[in-house]
């Protein structure tokens, strides 16, 4: 029986990493997520979970910690954002070259300089190519729903990479939603007991983490962990299925909003994606044919899928919350040009770059860009190719 | 030896089989030599505590020559030496001199 509460997205994730109950959490505050790790230490001190709490010095150290004990035979989480999953970055690599199945809530927050709190995607847009597995939630339901799959999805036999599951800073992580709770128990049955592939505590089997691997084999290591990705979006869609079985809940690489009959389209991920979908429905409500794709599994990206599923349009606008410096595009935009680019009839695209510093996303936004998309249907042209929106001259 | 293929490596680069640097001869990378003389020895085996690799072999509790197969000259092993009446029992001494 769903329980049907109102909280924050942090408390949600909090609740999901309470329901998993793992074995070790070694973690560090840092804005917006501190107040997840606060609820989780909570639950550690109340007896509610029988993990061992770590506190560190630093998000450095506190992903060292993690790779330690999850090396060490152990489910283990971390959380982070911005500045934080900056500082992790060399420990990043390591987990997942490792194949250490860690779990990390990362509530998206831009990053310094200049300073700022509040929500855009730059953070974990940095950490894309570090071989984590990326699964982004619009709301704090899919915060909670996917943290609960990521443990499933990152522990997978064939897979065993560790997994971010990405919300947006404060929009999503301070804000009270109306969320449906799984029980404890059809969680820890659907996340099942963790077992380690080479636990280091296993003193009958003694193991080495770590090694150096020189030219002679680098590149096995690298082409085995390249394959080992190629094996997620399999994984993701079979967890999917099971999470949907016990919640009623449907997810899929990707969600798609109106977009099968779609002319034009937008790509956005995380809480942009729930109000761009009013301004569809506006727009479908005066007859033009408009769509959405929201990505939910960014890395490894489904670039076939995505492809398919968005070929059919004439136009499209990728929104990116995070921009690429070097005078380069939106990083989405980027994927989603790579996903169109084998076919040889292909939409029209172009690249906005919103919401930076936690600056606000407004229907008229997404209005905005809509009515771009049908002028270019209609001349055929394209007059920026990238442009930042929501920005003052 | 033939070389494993990308299919054959164990995931995140485990080596799942204790004792394996006995195959990984690293004695070439030495640019300096222990030498170990036997008459300031007081067989304290701090050497074969201190020793980073398996240099020192030890036989019925007492040390005897170096295996350089296994030295690669870091000098831990003359610098803890206590040696005896002030002489040192190990000392470094520079490859090809």
């Amino acid at each position: 029986m769903a329980k049907i509460v109102a909280v924050t997205g942090n408390e949600a994730s909090a609740n999901a990493l309470r329901q998993v109950n793992p074995d070790v959490c070694a973690a560090y505050p840092i804005t917006p997520q501190t107040e997840m790790m606060q609820r989780f230490a909570s639950f550690v001190s109340d007896g509610m979970v029988k993990t061992e709490l770590i506190l560190v010095e630093s998000e450095h150290s506190s992903l060292s910690a993690c790779v330690g004990a999850s090396a060490a035979g152990g489910r283990v989480i971390t959380a982070t954002s911005s500045q934080g999953l900056a500082l992790m970055w060399e420990i990043l690599f390591i987990a997942s070259g490792t194949r250490l199945p860690i779990v990390m809530p990362v509530v998206n927050r831009a990053l310094s300089a200049p300073l700022n709190i509040h929500g855009d995607h730059s953070d974990a847009m940095g950490a894309r190519d570090t071989g984590w597995i990326q699964l982004w939630s619009e709301n704090g339901q899919e915060a909670y729903d996917n943290t609960i799959q990521a443990f499933r999805i990152a522990e997978h036999m064939d897979i065993r990479l560790p997994a971010m599951v990405c919300m947006d800073g404060f929009i999503i992580s301070h804000s009270i939603e109306r969320l449906e709770y799984l029980e404890d128990e059809e969680v820890r049955d659907f996340v099942g007991e963790f077992k380690q592939m080479y636990p280091l505590l296993d003193l009958e089997h003694p193991v080495s983490y770590g090694p150096l691997i020189l030219p002679d084999y680098y590149m096995e290591y690298r082409k085995a962990q390249a394959d080992v990705e190629s094996k997620v979006a399999k994984v993701v869609l079979d967890v999917a299925k099971d999470f949907e079985k016990m919640s009623g809940r449907k997810y899929g690489l990707f969600e798609t909003y109106r977009l099968d009959d779609a002319e034009i389209g937008l790509v956005i991920l995380n809480s942009a994606a729930g109000t761009s979908k009013d301004t569809v429905d506006e727009f479908r409500d005066r007859g033009i044919r408009a769509g959405l794709l929201k990505p939910r599994l960014y890395r490894p990206f489904p670039y076939g899928e995505v492809g398919e599923a968005l070929k059919h349009l004439k136009a499209i606008c990728v929104l990116d919350r995070a921009d690429a410096f070097g005078g380069s595009y939106g990083p989405l935009f980027l994927d989603i040009a790579t996903s169109l680019y084998p076919y040889q009839h292909k939409p029209m695209l172009v690249n906005k770059i919103y919401g930076l510093g936690g600056r606000d996303y407004l229907p008229a936004h997404a209005e905005l860009v809509l009515n771009e998309l049908v002028d270019i249907t209609k001349t055929g042209a394209v007059k920026n190719l990238k442009e930042y929106i929501g920005v003052r001259e | 030896m033939k070389l494993k293929g990308w299919k054959e490596v164990t995931p995140g680069a485990v080596v799942p089989e204790a004792g394996s640097a006995l195959k990984f001869k690293t004695g070439s990378w030495r640019s300096f030599r222990p030498i170990w003389i036997e008459e300031n020895c007081i067989q304290c085996l701090f050497c074969w505590l201190y020793c980073p690799d398996m240099a020192i072999k030890v036989k019925d509790g007492k040390r005897g020559e170096f295996d350089y197969n296994y030295c690669k000259g870091c000098g831990i092993c003359a610098l803890e030496c206590p040696g005896k009446k002030g002489k040192k029992a190990i000392v470094m001494e520079e490859e090809g001199k």
